[in-house]
């Protein structure tokens, strides 16, 4: 369709809507914001017409590069450090995909603008598209890699293990809670506009590195869809400024939005590029340089300042905090130290770092070795079942942490914990900012207004809490991260498959009660208490 | 993208590496657990569908451990099932039967967008507008027209509404898929309203919203059409619209009237039009009988859904046959009149009967002949 008949195709479908007299659409997601005084912001222009045939040749090009990684047998090629994370990555991100999809008739309800909820009809036809092609690319993996243990469990893991329920904030996140929050600045501002550069571009740059080019295949084909769904979230946020009562709710939610978002996702795909990635070129980017040119520059520079001017008062501490947490703190670092404490409860296999390793973190993050390098040597020591733990429970100068109650990411830069009496409950957050969401934020009233449509932080947050002081074997087989023997466990330390004895089993797990940091928080007298948050502070989790 | 030159000046890039990370290259355990294992199938092997669709909505009465973590206001989380009246034992044994997915959706979609295109392209090239007479030509800018707003506000605010609202992503996924439906064939609606308006030298390509807006013979489906949209509770809104709704007044209008009348007007392009939206229903009424099915056929629920949905009927029934009537003077519009109102409202009522008959509900009397 040329651009001329595609403007002229444009406006004549803007004719579809009416203003209703009998009756208006049901009020199903209530929002505090108000669009009364906006004027109408129009989207991108899209018509069916020529999205419907578009989308199908996308998906045309995709089946053949899947077909062509088949038939050129990519898998030789593929590096199992990389492709066990995917099992974590492509369990969490259908999920937030659907999501996007179902908070679309949240924002139509809440904008009086029928112009953008052609728009967003449209991103939830994308959205269900990102969904089940990314489920899809899951599947492939499942059917051609090596070990399929944690792909053939992938959507029940994901939803029982912590690091899924981590993931799941970045889903359910669009879709609960005041309309506009949820739908428009949580996932349209903030997760699609900011943080899909690092998911849908950074990292699949990094999946070729790795042998894996459908990844990037499929995640450059729904990163051309965002762009669409940008422009609808900024289309409507400047509908909100256009009203004053607006600005306090906007500064709340971009301050929440914001933060999460950067606990959330940076902890992942930090994660996933740093330590799932075999190229250890110097000239590589770590994800701290990609960060900054994606996120910093390409998205706090150029899309969150200029809002300035419109009078809205931009969250620049907590972006630079989100620097000096990735820079400074070792956010991304500590991270994957969490998760490769934890392997027995994943449902995918974590390499360990060698000297090569060892030697590009050093260059891209100088002091990396002198605070985790002697800790991974003892991931590696332990890596292999011989008569001793796994290495959460043995003694290497590792203390397993507080979960944060607000990002459940754990309180892993230590020295910035908070520990507050929250709703009757003792509860530790890795930061003021997450904190501040919980107790400040997520409530009925902010800063002496009504907010009666703000979400609420819900269910069993701690995972741990889930089972206290079982036996670690045990828990491993609720959770049904076992295979099909019924004794190897789906994740190991290593990526050794070669020899039986070098994968651990139940019997290697047992005997091992896994405690609740939470729970025994709430067991400790205030003075026990202040001491452990004060000792907590300055342990060094260093291995000697 | 070209790989840029490092500072020495050489091209750096990954070096490949044989990894030999294929499937079958090493026996241990699960090294043939290639299946999604999580959920069973409704046949031996799982189709397609059912692996990218099934569990992707998780639910806390399946594996989600910590529940729902983020909730509205009134503490509600997640997708209540409590968003409907009707219960089922087991939400998740829904299958779509037309097993939706992102290639299923785009095949179709441009498939049917491709025939609408090849269609008026041939219509154009041929002439075919030159053969309306004057009355006809105002029936398709007028009420042809009209009927894309129905289109478009069940599509909108029924259909992309409640995809949020049902337990199972295989429920809210064929409910998406609808209102996809419906969109595109308002726009292609309303794109053959442009195209006529550029051809037909006297076509008067605005009326439609007017007559939508005001003309009598359209207030009643305007006001259903209204009311379906404010509906709060999901399965009500999609059976009061794709087994009431369209029955009565869909099917009536599209395929009664507009197909039955407009070759004999010398009108072959509009029916070809109109028979894709039918393809789309007829895709649509199939999930919708297969939930409803299910739903009353449920050992434990089914008497209370049955209750729920006659009840429902009682309600939108009533409603549907008002604007069902109040289209009746289009029947006598054209200059050739080839079936009576009457017996086109017998047909939209017997197919309504079968689906209702077909859900085990009671006749209800406004459909006695």
């Amino acid at each position: 369709m040329s651009r001329q008949s595609l403007t002229k195709a444009h406006k004549k479908i803007t004719e579809l809507s009416w203003e209703p007299t009998f009756a208006t659409p049901a009020e199903r997601y209530a929002t505090d914001y108000k669009f009364d005084k906006s004027p109408k912001k129009d989207p991108l222009k899209q018509v069916l017409r020529s999205y419907f045939p578009m989308e199908e040749e996308k998906d045309n090009r995709v089946y053949g590069a899947m077909d062509g990684a088949i038939r050129g047998n990519m898998f030789r090629q593929v590096q199992q450090r990389w492709m066990e994370w995917q099992k974590l990555f492509l369990s969490i991100i259908p999920f937030p995909e659907i999501s996007a999809a179902r908070a679309m008739p949240m924002s139509i309800g809440a904008v009086p603008n029928p112009q953008i909820h052609n728009g967003l009809a449209v991103q939830m036809i994308d959205e269900v598209r990102h969904s089940t092609i990314q489920m899809n690319l899951k599947r492939l993996y499942m059917n051609h890699y090596i070990d399929p243990a944690g792909f053939d469990i992938s959507e029940k893991a994901f939803s029982n293990c912590y690091a899924g329920t981590i993931g799941r904030q970045f889903g359910e996140g669009f879709i609960t809670g005041d309309a506009i929050t949820a739908a428009n600045v949580y996932l349209t501002v903030v997760a699609e506009t900011a943080f899909t550069n690092t998911l849908f571009v950074a990292m699949p740059s990094e999946a070729a590195a790795n042998g894996d080019y459908l990844l990037p295949t499929v995640f450059h084909s729904v990163q051309s869809d965002e762009s669409r769904h940008i422009s609808n979230g900024y289309s409507i946020l400047l509908m909100a400024l256009a009203d004053e009562d607006n600005r306090q709710l906007l500064e709340r939610d971009l301050r929440y939005a914001w933060w999460n978002n950067h606990c959330v996702v940076d902890a992942a795909i930090g994660t996933f590029i740093e330590y799932g990635t075999k190229d250890r070129r110097k000239d590589r980017e770590s994800y701290a340089e990609m960060w900054r040119r994606w996120i910093y520059d390409d998205y706090y520079r150029s899309y969150l300042i200029p809002l300035e001017k419109y009078g809205l008062v931009i969250p620049h501490d907590l972006v630079e905090e989100a620097w000096n947490r990735i820079w400074n703190k070792g956010y991304v670092h500590k991270v994957a130290q969490f998760f490769s404490t934890g392997w027995p409860v994943n449902y995918w296999r974590i390499d360990g770092m060698t000297d090569d390793d060892f030697e590009w973190f050093e260059s891209k993050y100088p002091g990396w070795y002198n605070q985790y390098g002697k800790w991974w040597e003892a991931y590696n020591r332990l890596r292999h079942p011989n008569g001793h733990k796994p290495i959460a429970f043995e003694d290497v100068g590792y203390q397993y942490p507080q979960r944060c109650w607000t990002c459940m990411v754990p309180c892993l830069v230590r020295e910035d914990i908070v520990c507050d009496e929250v709703d009757g409950q003792w509860r530790t957050y890795c930061s003021e900012t997450c904190h501040w969401t919980d107790a400040v934020a997520f409530r009925p009233e902010y800063q002496g207004r009504p907010t009666p449509s703000m979400g609420r932080l819900t269910g069993k947050r701690e995972w741990e809490t889930m089972y206290h002081n079982w036996d670690l074997a045990d828990i491993i087989t609720d959770l049904g991260y076992v295979r099909d023997d019924g004794k190897t466990l789906i994740p190991q330390p290593h990526l050794d498959l070669d020899d039986p004895k070098k994968l651990w089993t139940l019997d290697d797990v047992r005997g091992l009660p896994f405690p609740s940091p939470n729970v025994t928080l709430n067991e400790m007298s205030d003075a026990e208490r202040e001491q452990y948050i004060a000792d907590y502070k300055v342990h060094p989790n260093r291995t000697p | 993208m070209s790989t840029p030159p490092t500072t020495s000046g050489t091209r750096d890039f990954p070096k490949p590496e044989f990894t030999d990370a294929e499937a079958g290259a090493l026996e241990f355990p699960s090294s043939n657990s290639r299946s999604y294992n999580y959920f069973t199938p409704a046949r031996m092997r799982a189709s397609m569908y059912e692996d990218v669709t099934v569990d992707v909505q998780p639910d806390p009465d399946r594996h989600l451990l910590q529940g729902w973590i983020y909730a509205f206001a009134d503490g509600q989380a997640g997708y209540p099932k409590e968003w409907t009246e009707l219960r089922s034992s087991d939400w998740h044994t829904f299958l779509d039967p037309n097993g939706e997915w992102e290639q299923t959706i785009y095949r179709n979609n441009a498939g049917a967008v491709r025939q609408v295109q090849n269609n008026l392209t041939n219509a154009k090239a041929g002439g075919a507008y030159a053969k309306w007479g004057k009355g006809w030509t105002e029936f398709v800018a007028h009420h042809v027209g009209a009927w894309m707003h129905a289109e478009h506000g069940l599509g909108m605010h029924v259909f992309i509404a409640i995809q949020r609202s049902a337990a199972t992503n295989m429920i809210n996924n064929a409910m998406s898929v609808n209102g996809a439906h419906k969109l595109r064939f308002a726009q292609d609606l309303a794109l053959y309203n442009l195209d006529l308006s550029e051809t037909i030298e006297d076509f008067d390509g605005a009326v439609h919203r007017e007559v939508w807006q005001s003309e009598d013979v359209w207030q009643s489906v305007r006001e259903n059409v209204e009311r379906l949209t404010a509906i709060q509770d999901w399965a009500e809104a999609l059976f009061a619209t794709n087994v009431i709704f369209e029955s009565l007044v869909g099917e009536l209008f599209r395929s009664e009237l507009v197909m039955q009348i407009a070759a004999r007007n010398g009108d072959y392009t509009t029916p070809t039009i109109m028979g894709v939206g039918e393809n789309d229903y007829s895709r649509d009424l199939s999930y919708t009988r297969a939930l409803l099915t299910m739903l009353v056929t449920d050992e434990t629920h089914g008497a209370h859904n049955i209750e729920t949905l006659e009840r429902w009927t009682e309600r939108w029934l009533p409603v549907s046959l008002a604007a069902a009537r109040s289209l009746q003077p289009l029947w006598s519009q054209p200059a050739e009149r080839v079936i009576r109102f009457e017996d086109s409202l017998d047909r939209a009522k017997d197919r309504l009967r079968g689906i209702l008959a077909d859900l085990r509900l009671t006749e209800p009397k406004e459909l006695v002949s």
